[in-house]
């Protein structure tokens, strides 16, 4: 499990909490929007070594099927990802063409 | 093709969705410690970079219990947390505190001071960025010298930051303290290791792991994990531990690579000249000197 967007709503005063707890995880808004590259996996020469995954600051690579594939929701394209890919399988390219 | 690494973190996320700046190297630290100590982890965020992006009401990033202290009180909330809990009889939950260089060497030293004096059980990741950040690059007791920062600016008299880094790793090793590290996210799996180390020991455990911010260091975004690797390459940083008693040396560069090469990447070092550079080198020979001297090499 992680925190996952929810349905984004109008919070009415009565519904701000009065003391600090709230529920964990609660997701509102995307992070796309930072982005002015995105990193792209080659899931030919992708071996699943996980690196990206354990660098990755956002936590958005998982691993499916042995190939690492990324959450563009929550990604900020900051390129981390690309420059630990010993392989070179993960390409950074303009998020506007 | 197993990563063993990563086959020992759970794979949930409970740091997710949060609005640091892109390649935030404390992001990182709090990423990688929250998939070791997993759903039971109880946090403690002072004020800092940490707390405010991950709690931007409605928008909650962290998916276990977390809550905000005080900028001087991480350590004391940490203690209050550990004793609520047990007093309620729970005994399966990790109290964690995640604070920055001047929450922990600066404002919140006292506390820190008191819990390992207490020998609370709990575990305080120091996750070190080498200002105060969050509020705009001001020095804190963790700004190396030469920094460039708000309150240190570089002219053509004064070069930046006057005064050394405290040691804040072997400070909080002189309390006698059950267990003590310092890591650098450039090296995850050393600082991941670390982190379950820290969580199978009883009493107090501090960790101070170097996080690179590229908005105060005046690095790319990318390079924030190159660059955690370079510090301890050049020998400016060290990967040790203090159990027991002891010193111990984890990681130990053959040769140290280039600490010019290292600076001049930064633009917090851009400033600085041939002497500086020349003092920073002495202070790191006489550090090694030092470790040499004093820890064990395993």
């Amino acid at each position: 499990m992680k925190p996952y967007l929810r349905e984004q709503k109008a919070f009415s005063f009565d519904d701000v909490p009065e003391n600090t707890s709230f529920e964990a995880g609660y997701l509102v808004t995307v992070n796309s929007g930072w982005r002015s590259i995105r990193p792209v996996i080659d899931t030919g020469r992708c071996v699943g070594c996980e690196q990206c995954y354990l660098y990755c600051p956002d936590g958005v690579i998982s691993i499916q099927n042995g190939k690492a594939v990324i959450d563009y929701d929550f990604c900020k394209g900051c390129g981390i990802c690309a420059k630990i890919c010993k392989i070179g399988a993960i390409g950074m390219e303009a998020e506007h063409k | 093709m197993a990563n063993p690494t990563a086959e020992k973190l759970s794979r949930d996320e409970y740091f997710y969705g949060h609005k640091a700046c892109a390649g935030c190297g404390g992001s990182l630290a709090v990423r990688a410690a929250l998939k070791v100590l997993g759903q039971n982890a109880v946090s403690v965020l002072p004020a800092g970079c940490m707390s405010a992006v991950g709690f931007n009401f409605p928008q909650l990033c962290f998916s276990n219990n977390s809550i905000i202290s005080t900028f001087a009180g991480t350590a004391s909330m940490l203690t209050g947390i550990e004793a609520g809990l047990r007093a309620k009889g729970y005994s399966d939950f990790t109290a964690v505190g995640f604070a920055g260089d001047g929450g922990t060497a600066d404002i919140g030293i006292q506390a820190l001071s008191g819990a390992i004096a207490r020998n609370d059980n709990i575990i305080y990741i120091c996750d070190d960025n080498e200002a105060y950040m969050n509020t705009g690059i001001q020095k804190s007791g963790l700004t190396p010298f030469g920094a460039r920062t708000t309150t240190t600016p570089a002219g053509s008299n004064i070069h930046g930051n006057l005064r050394p880094k405290k040691n804040m790793f072997e400070i909080a090793a002189a309390h006698g303290i059950p267990y003590a590290a310092t890591a650098s996210v450039g090296y995850i799996t050393d600082f991941i290791k670390k982190v379950e180390k820290a969580s199978k020991i009883q009493g107090t455990k501090y960790i101070h792991v170097i996080a690179p911010c590229p908005t105060g260091w005046g690095i790319q975004p990318d390079e924030t994990v190159e660059i955690a690797k370079e510090v301890v390459d050049c020998g400016l940083w060290y990967l040790a531990e203090y159990e027991n008693g002891e010193f111990t040396l984890n990681h130990k560069p053959k040769d140290f690579s280039s600490v010019e090469a290292y600076l001049k990447k930064q633009g917090r070092f851009k400033h600085l000249d041939l002497d500086d550079i020349k003092t920073i080198i002495a202070s790191r020979d006489k550090k090694w000197a030092y470790i040499e001297k004093n820890f064990a090499y395993r």
